[in-house]
């Protein structure tokens, strides 16, 4: 189970909503992955345009958790406000706080995205935010009281899976709440292997809306997700430089 | 009645005088919209009660896919 502040989840897989090639596969992929919790960005509405087809209001809305986004904030006081108008819905509690600073990277402002964190705690939000793999910054957003730690792999939406393993398995044993792979998946392995690094579950968007199959994909992410928790859990075998033979060396016939 | 929605100047019947009001003729009302009245967001459960008047700017904002 994943346990954010005071709330369990099933799945340890967060999926993202954004950018599918067309509804009935956005809607069919949230399904097939068994994800609790989604993840979606606050926009203005086309009030002269109400019909485009909405997931939120096509989802039985009490088997998921909402998990909206502060993207399109460039500074603390815009994602702030931000989660706010996302809490007024009275449909969640919970806040993923981004802040880009970079445009071309879309990696995270760090010295924004903890000046908002510190923000939305004071306010009684469950704050997840999403960081570099830092493993300092990640230090000092747990010690402000966030709920969750929300590294990226690489940056988002390229699929280069985890460039750093070694700052994610540091960020994961240091903290003492659920660290959660966010951004940069491309394949089920890169899901597997985070999940083997020890995070407590993996955010992942493009990674299924992009596939050729997106269906398909959300699918293999589930497994993959569970696969590498139950790796973790078992506890790989140590790496050795040489050979070690798996069947017994006594009582061999050729000799 | 002058209401800027969403950056837009519209002209609203001068009968709607809440947040409900307002949604009701937009024909929102079955959809999740969060309000932003000059700058300050108003809660879901405050819709009915939150008056609104001549030249107040509102965004309509909604959930929508996003990663």
């Amino acid at each position: 189970m994943l346990k954010i502040a005071d709330k369990t989840f099933g799945s340890r897989l967060l999926l993202g909503t954004g950018k599918y090639p067309d509804f009935e596969s956005q809607k069919k992929a949230v399904e097939v992955s068994e994800a609790d919790i989604l993840t979606f960005s606050v926009r203005k509405m086309d009030i002269f345009d109400k019909n485009q087809p909405n997931l939120l209001q096509e989802l039985e809305r009490s088997d998921y958790s909402l998990l909206p986004n502060t993207a399109g904030a460039s500074t603390a006081e815009e994602a702030v406000q931000t989660a706010r108008l996302a809490k007024a819905s009275g449909l969640c509690d919970m806040v993923k706080v981004e802040i880009i600073g970079c445009s071309k990277t879309l990696l995270p402002d760090p010295v924004e995205t903890l000046l908002a964190c510190e923000m939305l705690l004071d306010e009684g939000f469950i704050v997840l935010p999403y960081t570099s793999d830092d493993v300092v910054l990640a230090r000092r957003l747990e010690e402000l009281g966030c709920h969750a730690i929300m590294p990226g792999a690489s940056p988002i939406g390229s699929g280069q899976g985890i460039i750093n393993p070694l700052n994610l398995q540091w960020i994961i044993e240091q903290s003492s709440v659920p660290v959660i792979v966010d951004a940069g998946i491309g394949s089920p392995s890169d899901a597997a292997y985070a999940m083997e690094l020890g995070a407590d579950g993996v955010l992942l968007n493009t990674a299924v809306s992009g596939a050729k199959d997106p269906v398909k994909m959300a699918l293999a992410m589930k497994k993959a997700i569970e696969a590498g928790r139950l790796g973790f859990e078992a506890g790989r075998i140590a790496k050795k430089t040489y050979a070690v033979a798996s069947s017994p060396e006594a009582g061999m016939i050729q000799t | 009645m002058k209401l800027i929605i969403n950056g837009e100047t519209v002209d609203v019947p001068d009968k709607i005088s809440v947040v409900e009001e307002l949604l009701h003729h937009y024909e929102l009302m079955d959809r999740v919209v969060m309000v932003e009245l000059n700058k300050e967001v108003i809660d879901h459960e405050d819709h009915k009660t939150q008056a609104i008047g001549e030249n107040d700017s509102i965004q309509l904002v909604q959930f929508v896919g996003g990663g």
